[in-house]
C-alpha cells in the first residue's frame, strides 16, 4: 500500500484514494481512476427525507486493500457499508464493483461476504452447516463443499469444532466461524461491521492480528467498520475517518496519526492538545500563531489560509518535552503540574500552560521514575513540526 | 487444599460450612415459600382437589354397594353361570323393601338403567310389589313379579356393584361396555357415539389450529418487522377482540352468518348466490367462530419469538447468496418454530375444551366433548360419564403437553 499516499483532501489524484467534502465541486479527476475495485460515486443517503446520513460520498477502494471506515456512532459508516452490501439503497449516486454498477443487483447476487456485529451465525445449524450454507446455495458438489469447509475451518483454526452448534462456542470462536463463513465461498469482497465489538480486550487484540493475517494470506479485499481507533490503526491499509456523513480524511494509519488534516481527525485519532489562537505571520511551511494571554507559537501550516484567521493548534501529548535545553526548541513555555497519573509504561500529567488547565503530557517511563509532583513548576517545549495549525472545526 | 480444609473443618466458630450454607438457604427457601403459599392453597382448593374428586367419579361408584348391600354381598359368591341361588333372591327382597321404605329405589333404578336400559323401571315396579312376596321361594315369586329377575344380565350388573370401583364409565367413553357375562364388548351402535365425538373434537381443534396458524403467521411476521409506531397500531387491532368476551364474539358471528345475516344478504345482493348459503349451525360456522377467538392465542407466542430474531440472520443469509424466499425458509422460519409450536399447542389445547361456541353456532353434528360433559353434568346428572369423558380429555391434553415438552421443551414456551 506504499503507493497509496495520502493526498491533500482538496486535490484528489488518480490511482489512489480520494475523499472530498460535500462542499467541494468538480469530479473530473475521478475519471482518471478507472481501475478502482469498488467505487462510491456521489452517494447520498437519507432515511427520513430530511437529514442526510451520508453526504456526497466519493470513495475508491483498490483490489486487495484493507480499508477501515472509522468514526463515532451516527457518522454514516455503517450505512455506507450496508449500501455496499445491498441492504440499503442510496438516495442518490451509484456504487460500482469492478467497474459495473451494482445499483440493481440484489444482495444475494453481489458475491460479497459479510461479518456482522453479533456474528449472525444460524443458531439452528451446526458450524459445518453454517459454512455449507453459501456453498449449497451455489449448488457446489458435495465433495467440493467438504473440502472448502475443511479449508475454511483450518484457516480460522477451528478444525475440531465443525459438529458443534454456535451456542456451544465461545464468543471468540463464534467470531472465527462468522469469519470463515464470510470467506468460504471466495467472495470478491468481505465486509465487516464492527465484528470484534462484543469481545473482551485481550481476545479483540488477538483477533485483530488473526484477521490481518487472513487478509494477507488470501489477498481478499476487506472493508471494515469500527469505532475503535486502535483497531483501525492495527489492521488497516487505509483508514477513512467518518464524521457527520462526510469522510474527514482518508489515509494510511501512520499518516493519519502523524498528519491529521483537520481538528476532528486530530481529536478522534489518539490524544490531542488543542490551543486556540490567531495566525499572525505566515512563513512558508511554518507560521506564527498568537495564543491570547500566552504569547506566540511556531507551528506547521496544515490548512490555515491567511494571516489574521483563527486556528486550532494540535499537539500530541507524547511530543511535548519536559525541561528542554535552552534554545533547542522554538516553543518553550513555563507550566505548572496540576495532576500526575502513574500508568506503568508512562506517566501522564495534566498541566496548566498557555492559559489552559487541561493540557496533557505523556512522559515515557523508560529511565526510572519521572520526578513530577502536583504543584511543581516546570518548563515544556515542542518543535514547530509537531504543532499543527488546523482550520477550526 | 486450603479450600478443602475449610469445607471440612468449618470457620473459626467450628460450624461446618455445609451447615452454614444450609441455614442461609433454608431461610431463603422459607421466604420464597411464604410468598407462594396463598396461590398454592388457592390452586389446591379450587383446582386440584375438585378436579381430582371429579376424576375419581370416573372410576368410583358405590350406589349399588351402599343401597343394595345384602344383594351385592350375597352375589359375591355367585359363579355367574346360572341364576343365583335362593339366598341372593332373599337378599334382593330385603334390599328392595328397604329401598322402597327409604325412597332410594329411584337412585338404584337410574344406576341400573345406565347399563341395562329399561331395567330400572322394572326394578321400581318390583320394589313396589315386593311387599306381597313372603317367605318361601323368593326366586319363583320374584320372577313371577317381574321376568327381569329370571334374566342373567341384571344379576351380572348387581354382582359388579359389589365393588365400589367400576370401569364402566371409562369403557362407555370409548364405546365399550360389559356384556352379559361381565366381559368387555363393543357398545351397540345407538350408544357408540363417543369415539366419533373425540375424533370430531380433535378434528375441529386441528382445523382451527391450522387456520389460526395460516392466518396468524404472516400477521405476526408483519408485527415483528414493522417500525414500532405502525406495529403498535396493528397490535391493538389484533388484541382488541381479545378483550371482548368469547360469548359476545360468538353471538356476533351468529348475526353475521345466519341465513338473513350480513354475509348472506351481501352475497345475494351482489347476485353471487341466489339462495342463502348455510354458514351457521354447521361445521363452517363452528370453525370460523373458533378461529376468530383463537387467533391471538396462536399469533402472540409466534410474534414474541419473532421479535427476538435479529434481522441480521436474514441479511447474513442474503449476503451468503440466498434469495429472499430461500433465506426466509431455511434461516428465518426454523427459528420461529418454538413460537409456532407454543402457539399451536396453546390453541389446540384450548380448542379441545370448547363448549359455548359449538353450542351457539354449531349444529348437532358439531358438538364437542365438552358439550357431552355439560350434558351429563347438568341434564342427566350422570357424573360418572361426565368425569370419564373429562378424564380422557385431560389425559389427552397432558399427553400432548408431554410430547411438546420432549420435542420443543416447555422452557421455550413464550406467551405474548
Amino acid at each position: 500500500m506504499q503507493s497509496l499516499k495520502m493526498q491533500h483532501h482538496a486535490l484528489p489524484v488518480g490511482g489512489g484514494a480520494l475523499a472530498r467534502q460535500a462542499s467541494e465541486p468538480g469530479r473530473a479527476s475521478l475519471s482518471d481512476s478507472g481501475d478502482a475495485f469498488v467505487r462510491f460515486s456521489d452517494i447520498q443517503k437519507t432515511y427520513d427525507g430530511e437529514a442526510l446520513v451520508v453526504k456526497n460520498l466519493n470513495l475508491d477502494i483498490a483490489r486487495g486493500e484493507f480499508l477501515t471506515m472509522l468514526g463515532p456512532s451516527g457518522s454514516g459508516k455503517t450505512t455506507t457499508l450496508m449500501m455496499l452490501a445491498g441492504f440499503e439503497v442510496p438516495t442518490q449516486g451509484n456504487i460500482f464493483l469492478e467497474g459495473r454498477s451494482i445499483q440493481n443487483v440484489p444482495p444475494h447476487k453481489r458475491d460479497i461476504g459479510m461479518v456482522f456485529q453479533n456474528y449472525a451465525l444460524f443458531p439452528h445449524m451446526t458450524v459445518e452447516e453454517n459454512l455449507a450454507f453459501p456453498l449449497k446455495v451455489r449448488k457446489l458438489a458435495k465433495a467440493e463443499i467438504e473440502t472448502k469447509i475443511k479449508c475454511a475451518l483450518d484457516l480460522v483454526r477451528l478444525g475440531a469444532h465443525g459438529k458443534r452448534r454456535p451456542g456451544q462456542l465461545s464468543g471468540g470462536q463464534q467470531q472465527r466461524v462468522a469469519l470463515a463463513r464470510a470467506l468460504v465461498f471466495d467472495p470478491k469482497l468481505v465486509l465487516m461491521d464492527e465484528p470484534l465489538g462484543a469481545l473482551d480486550k485481550q481476545l479483540r487484540e488477538q483477533m485483530q492480528l488473526e484477521i490481518r493475517r487472513i487478509h494477507e494470506d488470501l489477498g481478499v479485499t476487506v472493508v471494515y467498520v469500527t469505532h475503535d481507533q486502535g483497531e483501525a490503526l492495527t489492521m488497516s491499509d487505509r483508514i477513512a475517518v467518518f464524521s457527520d456523513g462526510v469522510i474527514q480524511q482518508i489515509a494510511a494509519p501512520a499518516e493519519l496519526y502523524e498528519r491529521p488534516q483537520n481538528a476532528f481527525v486530530a481529536q478522534f485519532i489518539g490524544e490531542n492538545n488543542r490551543l486556540h489562537g490567531k495566525v499572525v505571520a505566515m512563513n512558508g511551511a511554518t507560521c506564527k500563531v498568537e495564543i491570547p494571554g500566552a504569547g506566540n507559537v511556531q507551528a506547521l501550516v496544515v490548512n490555515v489560509e491567511a494571516v489574521g484567521l483563527p486556528t486550532v493548534l494540535s499537539l500530541r501529548p507524547e511530543r511535548v518535552r519536559l525541561n528542554p535545553a535552552p534554545g533547542s526548541l522554538p516553543n518553550v513555555f513555563s507550566a505548572q503540574v496540576a495532576e500526575v497519573i502513574y500508568l506503568g509504561d508512562h506517566v501522564r500529567a495534566r498541566i496548566s500552560v498557555c492559559g489552559q488547565d487541561d493540557f496533557v503530557i505523556k512522559l515515557p517511563n523508560s529511565e526510572g521514575l519521572v520526578q513530577l509532583e502536583a504543584g511543581a513548576a516546570i518548563t515544556i517545549g515542542w518543535t514547530a513540526e509537531d504543532c499543527r495549525a488546523l482550520e477550526p472545526s | 487444599m486450603a479450600t478443602v480444609a475449610v469445607q471440612v473443618a468449618g470457620g473459626s466458630d467450628g460450624i461446618p460450612l455445609r451447615l452454614k450454607l444450609q441455614r442461609v438457604e433454608h431461610r431463603r427457601t422459607l421466604g420464597a415459600f411464604t410468598l407462594v403459599l396463598p396461590v398454592v392453597l388457592f390452586v389446591l382448593i379450587a383446582f386440584v382437589w375438585p378436579i381430582g374428586r371429579m376424576m375419581f367419579n370416573a372410576i368410583h361408584d358405590d350406589t349399588l354397594l351402599t343401597l343394595m348391600p345384602r344383594t351385592t354381598s350375597a352375589l359375591s359368591a355367585w359363579d355367574g353361570k346360572d341364576l343365583p341361588n335362593e339366598g341372593a333372591y332373599a337378599a334382593l327382597v330385603e334390599d328392595l323393601k328397604q329401598s322402597w321404605a327409604q325412597k332410594t329405589t329411584g337412585v338404584i333404578a337410574k344406576r341400573i338403567n345406565y347399563e341395562l336400559p329399561g331395567a330400572g323401571g322394572q326394578l321400581t315396579f318390583s320394589a313396589r310389589k315386593v311387599s306381597t312376596v313372603s317367605a318361601g321361594s323368593y326366586k319363583a315369586a320374584l320372577i313371577e313379579v317381574n321376568p327381569l329377575w329370571g334374566q342373567h344380565d341384571i344379576w351380572s350388573v348387581l354382582k359388579r356393584g359389589h365393588s365400589a370401583y367400576t370401569g364402566y364409565y371409562l369403557l362407555r367413553s370409548i364405546d365399550y361396555q360389559y356384556g352379559a357375562e361381565g366381559q368387555i364388548v363393543a357398545s351397540p351402535p345407538q350408544n357408540a357415539i363417543f369415539r366419533d365425538v373425540f375424533l370430531r373434537t380433535f378434528g375441529i381443534s386441528l382445523g382451527v389450529t391450522a387456520a389460526t396458524l395460516l392466518l396468524g403467521f404472516p400477521v405476526a411476521y408483519l408485527l415483528a418487522t414493522l417500525p414500532a409506531r405502525t406495529s403498535n397500531l396493528l397490535m391493538i387491532m389484533v388484541v382488541l377482540p381479545f378483550w371482548t368476551s368469547a360469548l359476545v364474539r360468538t353471538a356476533a358471528w351468529g348475526v353475521l352468518l345466519q341465513d338473513h345475516g350480513v354475509i348472506n344478504d351481501v352475497l345475494i345482493g351482489l347476485h353471487i348466490i341466489s339462495r342463502p348459503a348455510e354458514l351457521i349451525f354447521n361445521r363452517v360456522g363452528t370453525v370460523v367462530a373458533m378461529t376468530h377467538i383463537q387467533l391471538p392465542f396462536t399469533l402472540l407466542p409466534i410474534y414474541s419469538v419473532m421479535k427476538t430474531i435479529s434481522p441480521s440472520y436474514v441479511r447474513a443469509a442474503r449476503s451468503l447468496g440466498a434469495g429472499p424466499f430461500y433465506a426466509f425458509w431455511k434461516v428465518y422460519f426454523p427459528q420461529t418454530l418454538p413460537g409456532v409450536a407454543a402457539g399451536c399447542l396453546l390453541t389446540f389445547i384450548l380448542c379441545l375444551g370448547y363448549y359455548i361456541t359449538p353450542a351457539l353456532v354449531g349444529g348437532p353434528a358439531d358438538q364437542m366433548v365438552s358439550y357431552f360433559v355439560a350434558h351429563y353434568t347438568n341434564e342427566d346428572l350422570n357424573w360418572g360419564m361426565a368425569s370419564a369423558l373429562g378424564a380422557i380429555l385431560l389425559a389427552a391434553t397432558l399427553l400432548l403437553y408431554y410430547v411438546y415438552n420432549k420435542l420443543v421443551g416447555v422452557d421455550r414456551l413464550k406467551m405474548g
